[in-house]
């Protein structure tokens, strides 16, 4: 008996010494990022660089941290879609990847806190913000209040398979076309060269999601020298300049099938255009750095072979010369991606100290080795990427943004809806604009409208 | 009479707690808290997810606009697409083609009455992602099997998802759900006494003949019950989502999958409440009917 009570007490005490270890605080990140798959650099470089780094810097201190990766394979608004109910129930990863222009409806809701209120002077505090520009850090931002930080802004261009161009005789070096009616002309050139591609992309549609409004309509848009506000905020609901893009919508998708419909309505069509893309069935495509950056980089899913010969890029042009935003020959338009931290996170500092260590000047001078790219901190230096210096270069001084507003989730919805109506063919582009009117009155109410007709 | 218990009020009381106490919480509140939803604005992104206001009856009132009701991707249009799905997946679809299978397999032998049975009950008790899965396969437009079989037999390939999208879901779900109806049917018929059968072969009834007057006018009874059952399930199923997503340009979003967009899609919890509301009103119209028609037969059947 005795001997049995002994053995009972000695069980308990390795029990509790072998428990100690477990309580090591457990952190979570969450990005649509797969190795192999979409964005892997950015998960390689979490999983390689960041997560070692940050659990090697939090032993020396003391300090056990597990930290996990959540590689979520689904599309950006399933992500969203995940987060928004996560959030709203307490649940979710403590670090998110997060898409900025969600920032404003996100903190409406109450499903995000500024970082200063997670974390204290930890944030303040922080050596980085010195390194990060006022508008790189108004990426993630709302109401001057920071909610994560971006890994960085992008541009929009056309880019340009140069082999094909070549076959149908034109010099992929100087085409750059001055307007739409050019940017159509090539198309049809290609079209007529070659009767079953489907020379011009130009996004559209709902399950493309945010990737329509952004790289489809609003790179038209902007072409008629219009954004999806007016100078006062309001939100425009009908206009020429919303016509003009439907009717370039309808000219590309139903009366010339310049581009591949079917891609504009179909579940995973954004993955087809890429597809499209890189075996040569689309020679235009208008795209997001991200497109350079990840999408076709080698040894990924939908990589352009050849690509440095193959492919090139040209600028968007405005309906006519001067007739863009501003009274641009050009446009484009910028965002950014980055992460943000769980409003209900267990352990704030902790998670900020992650957030913060991911960017640090070490670990963003590593990304470079997965992802080459131009680093929201102006301590790591620039890579050595022609397309990239190029790219920002010429574009940044043209470029534009969404409104920072927490109503614009919803109106970009209805953009995309009014684009699909649009291309599938059930709607003429008046028909679209006069549901579109209805629909966003219905979201922003009827005094936050104009009518530009 | 005096009714005979085996337990005591208290005792049985104490028994009941757990679940009603379960039920309350997980049935009973929620009903109720859809209705409050459904008078408000609330979203779950944006200014009204923390400050919903009170909006009466306009959730229903946006519901039924008469301008808006017919148009693709609004309730109207849902509503007559999920009533066209019924009639056509579930009451023609999967009833007739059961009550097919099961009257032919009265007379088959064993083996293959057996086989066939398996094939159809694997549609039905495969995993739903499994199956929809298979489909879009065998749908698929450039690698897909049926449009292999096609070219192999020299006709043109179909774009099945994107321009037959309905005609796809209904036949994906009458392949789906037959399996219940024959079951059912299958089991009526071997309650008929088999002399009856034997009498009329005496006679020299052809097939049609037994069917219709013996076998159908004996298990009416059944042949209702399976109506009104395969009605409800299909009224409320959310597969056809896995293999359209409700799309192209909501040319298959069926009630369910409508819900969900607005609800949890576009995060408008008012307006997804309000047609989860008018959604169940309908199920409550199904289920009383349903036990009425349970209910007569019972009492025939005592009288």
């Amino acid at each position: 008996m005795r001997i049995r009570q002994h053995a009972y007490w000695i069980s308990v005490a390795a029990a509790t010494a072998l428990a100690a270890p477990a309580m090591a605080a457990d952190l979570t990140i969450t990005c649509r990022c797969v190795e192999d798959g979409v964005n892997s650099e950015q998960a390689m470089w979490i999983k390689e660089s960041v997560i070692p780094g940050f659990t090697e810097m939090k032993a020396e201190a003391g300090e056990e941290v597990n930290v996990t990766l959540t590689e979520f394979a689904g599309s950006d608004e399933q992500l969203t879609q995940q987060l928004a109910l996560d959030f709203s129930t307490g649940a979710g990863p403590d670090v998110a990847g997060f898409d900025g222009f969600l920032i404003p409806s996100f903190v409406e809701g109450g499903l995000l806190k500024p970082l200063k209120e997670l974390a204290g002077d930890a944030v303040t505090n922080w050596e980085g913000w010195d390194h990060i520009s006022e508008g790189a850090v108004a990426l993630m931002s709302y109401q001057g209040e920071p909610y994560g930080i971006a890994l960085g802004t992008d541009v929009r261009m056309i880019f340009v398979r140069a082999d094909i161009l070549e076959e149908a005789g034109i010099d992929p070096e100087s085409w750059q076309p001055g307007s739409w009616e050019e940017l159509l002309e090539t198309a049809r050139t290609l079209k007529e060269k070659n009767p079953d591609s489907f020379p011009l992309q130009l996004n559209a549609g709902v399950p493309m999601g945010e990737a329509t409004t952004m790289q489809g309509y609003w790179m038209a848009l902007l072409g008629t020298g219009e954004e999806v506000t007016d100078e006062e905020g309001r939100w425009i609901v009908e206009s020429q300049g919303i016509l003009d893009t439907l009717n370039l919508y309808k000219t590309i998708y139903v009366d010339e099938k310049l581009g591949d419909q079917r891609a504009q309505l179909l579940g995973d069509g954004r993955n087809r255009t890429f597809a499209n893309f890189r075996d040569g069935t689309t020679a235009l495509l208008v795209e997001g750095d991200w497109f350079y950056r990840s999408v076709t980089a080698p040894d990924s899913e939908f990589a352009v072979e050849n690509r440095d010969e193959v492919m090139t890029w040209a600028k968007m042009p405005a309906k006519e010369p001067g007739a863009g935003l501003r009274g641009q020959d050009f446009v484009t338009i910028s965002g950014g991606t980055g992460f943000v931290l769980n409003p209900n996170t267990d352990e704030p500092e902790l998670a900020w100290g992650l957030l913060a260590y991911m960017n640090s000047k070490e670990q963003l001078a590593a990304f470079q080795d997965f992802q080459p790219r131009i680093r929201i901190r102006d301590d790591v230096p620039i890579p050595d990427e022609p397309f990239l210096t190029e790219t920002s270069q010429t574009l940044l001084p043209l470029t534009t943004a969404r409104p920072n507003s927490a109503e614009y989730n919803a109106v970009s919805a209805e953009i995309q809806r009014m684009t699909e109506a649009v291309v599938s063919g059930e709607l003429s582009p008046e028909e679209a604009m006069a549901r579109y009117r209805d629909a966003v009155i219905g979201i922003v109410g009827e005094e936050n409208t104009v009518s530009l007709l | 009479m005096r009714q005979f218990s085996l337990l005591s009020r208290t005792a049985g009381a104490a028994f009941m707690t757990p679940a009603g106490v379960l039920i309350g919480a997980f049935v009973i509140a929620p009903f109720f808290w859809v209705i409050y939803v459904s008078f408000t604005n609330r979203t779950l992104l944006g200014r009204t997810a923390l400050n919903p206001e009170f909006v009466g009856l306009a959730n229903y009132i946006s519901l039924f606009d008469a301008g808006s009701f017919f148009t693709r991707g609004e309730f109207g249009f849902s509503l007559i697409l999920t009533v066209q799905f019924v009639l056509f997946s579930a009451l023609i679809g999967q009833a007739v083609l059961g009550m097919l299978l099961a009257w032919m397999l009265q007379s088959v032998p064993k083996s293959l009455k057996r086989l066939t049975e398996m094939v159809v009950i694997a549609a039905w008790i495969l995993p739903e992602v499994v199956i929809a899965f298979a489909w879009f396969a065998f749908l698929d437009y450039d690698d897909g099997t049926l449009n292999m079989i096609m070219d192999a037999l020299g006709l043109p390939r179909g774009d099945w998802l994107l321009s037959f999208p309905f005609w796809v879901i209904v036949v994906f779900n009458t392949w789906r759900g037959t399996a219940f109806s024959m079951m059912l049917f299958n089991s009526a018929f071997s309650s008929i006494p088999p002399s009856y059968f034997q009498a009329a072969d005496v006679a020299g009834a052809s097939s049609w003949q037994k069917f219709r007057d013996i076998g159908l006018p004996l298990i009416r009874g059944h042949v209702v019950t399976d109506l009104i059952l395969i009605t409800m399930w299909t009224f409320n199923v959310f597969t056809p989502f896995l293999l359209t997503a409700g799309g192209p340009s909501y040319r298959t979003e069926i009630l369910p999958i409508y819900t969900y967009r607005v609800a949890f899609r576009d995060f408008e919890f008012g307006k997804g409440a309000a047609v989860g509301v008018i959604v169940m009103l309908i199920n409550l119209v199904f289920a009383l009917f349903y036990l009425w028609v349970a209910r007569k037969r019972t009492a025939k059947v005592v009288a």
